[in-house]
């Protein structure tokens, strides 16, 4: 069982006004030292799979054909090897 | 008599504006209308199929990506490759985009506001089966009322929708002109609705149904459903009152 830790965030190329207003309100804290933020979305979920390689090409298939649209959005996961499945 | 357009406006947990589509198919403009629920794979024989707005599936994850799995949608996405009149509006153009039957997707607005109001749209191609009742350049007042229909899509994709004209209708200001202060939402190009390249799918983020019934005083939806229901009976007999209204 392999437990996936994937994020989604918009592409760089995109505008994220979330993350600019996140960033502004971050700004009037008088923090000016923090740039570039960007909001995403964390999901997690099970793998029940014989290896990591075909944990890595399942997550791989749900994430571009469902958790991230390739036109607006980038994906990152780590795959963990647990011995039960996480969460409920 | 002539032979009425059959209408199939499809119905997915989050849907709310099914039964304004169908009241105005139905009613205001007296063809045949019927709900299609999103766990049944048939689309029963309707000629249009009509995805509404509304929050199918709560918005969850993205607007429209769960919609797109819907039993219902496989068939949709059929029907459409085979050349069938889709019309998806706000959420059904959001639905549209992430089934891949249409370029492009819609960011949230650049506001990050949800946005409820009477909007400008200038007609760009009036030579689509949607459009067919409106004049080049015409401009029509709909309301639009969402959080996400910021239209983006790359360079290259623009170039196309420009180049084939699938670009239905941009936000305009009353004059017109497509500003960026006309703008609701960010659209790249103050684009509002696009046509695939076949010309049989169309989404669009307006609301053609909230102004077609003269109880509310406001028509200009009407020309879309005109125009559609043209397409299908005008073969058979000539719309009269329609050409003389345009005159």
């Amino acid at each position: 069982m392999y437990l996936a830790k994937i994020t989604v965030t918009l592409r760089k190329s995109i505008l994220d006004p979330q993350g600019k207003a996140v960033e502004h309100a971050i700004g009037t804290m008088g923090l000016g030292t923090i740039s570039g933020v960007r909001m995403g979305k964390y999901i997690e979920l099970n793998v029940d799979a014989a290896d990591e390689h075909s944990a890595h090409s399942i997550v791989e298939e749900v994430c571009k054909k469902l958790l991230a649209n390739p036109i607006m959005e980038d994906y990152h996961f780590e795959l963990e090897r647990v011995k039960e499945r996480q969460g409920v | 008599m002539r032979r009425k357009v059959k209408f199939g406006i499809v119905v997915f947990p989050g849907s709310n504006c099914d039964h304004d589509a169908y009241h105005v198919c139905k009613h205001v403009m007296q063809q045949d209308a019927q709900f299609l629920w999103h766990k049944e794979a048939d689309l029963k024989g309707s000629d249009v199929v009509i995805l509404p707005g509304g929050f199918s599936y709560g918005d969850y994850l993205r607007c429209g990506a769960i919609a797109r799995f819907a039993p219902v949608m496989q068939e949709v996405i059929r029907f459409a490759n085979e050349g069938g009149t889709v019309l998806g509006i706000c959420n059904g153009f959001q639905i549209l985009v992430e089934a891949g039957l249409l370029p492009g997707v819609l960011l949230r607005n650049a506001s990050l506001t949800f946005v409820c109001k009477f909007v400008h749209l200038r007609v760009e191609n009036p030579n689509t089966r949607f459009t067919t009742q409106a004049r080049h350049g015409e401009i029509l007042r709909i309301p639009i009322a969402h959080g996400e229909g910021n239209y983006f899509t790359d360079p290259d994709t623009l170039h196309r929708l420009e180049y084939n004209k699938q670009i239905i209708f941009r936000y305009c200001n009353s004059e017109g002109e497509a500003t960026a202060e006309a703008n609701p939402n960010g659209s790249l190009a103050n684009i509002a609705g696009v046509i695939n390249e076949a010309g049989n799918v169309l989404g669009m983020m307006p609301h053609p149904e909230r102004a077609a019934d003269p109880l509310l005083r406001h028509t200009d939806g009407q020309k879309i459903f005109k125009s559609l229901i043209a397409h299908y009976v005008l073969d058979e007999q000539p719309l009269v009152a329609v050409e003389s209204e345009r005159s």
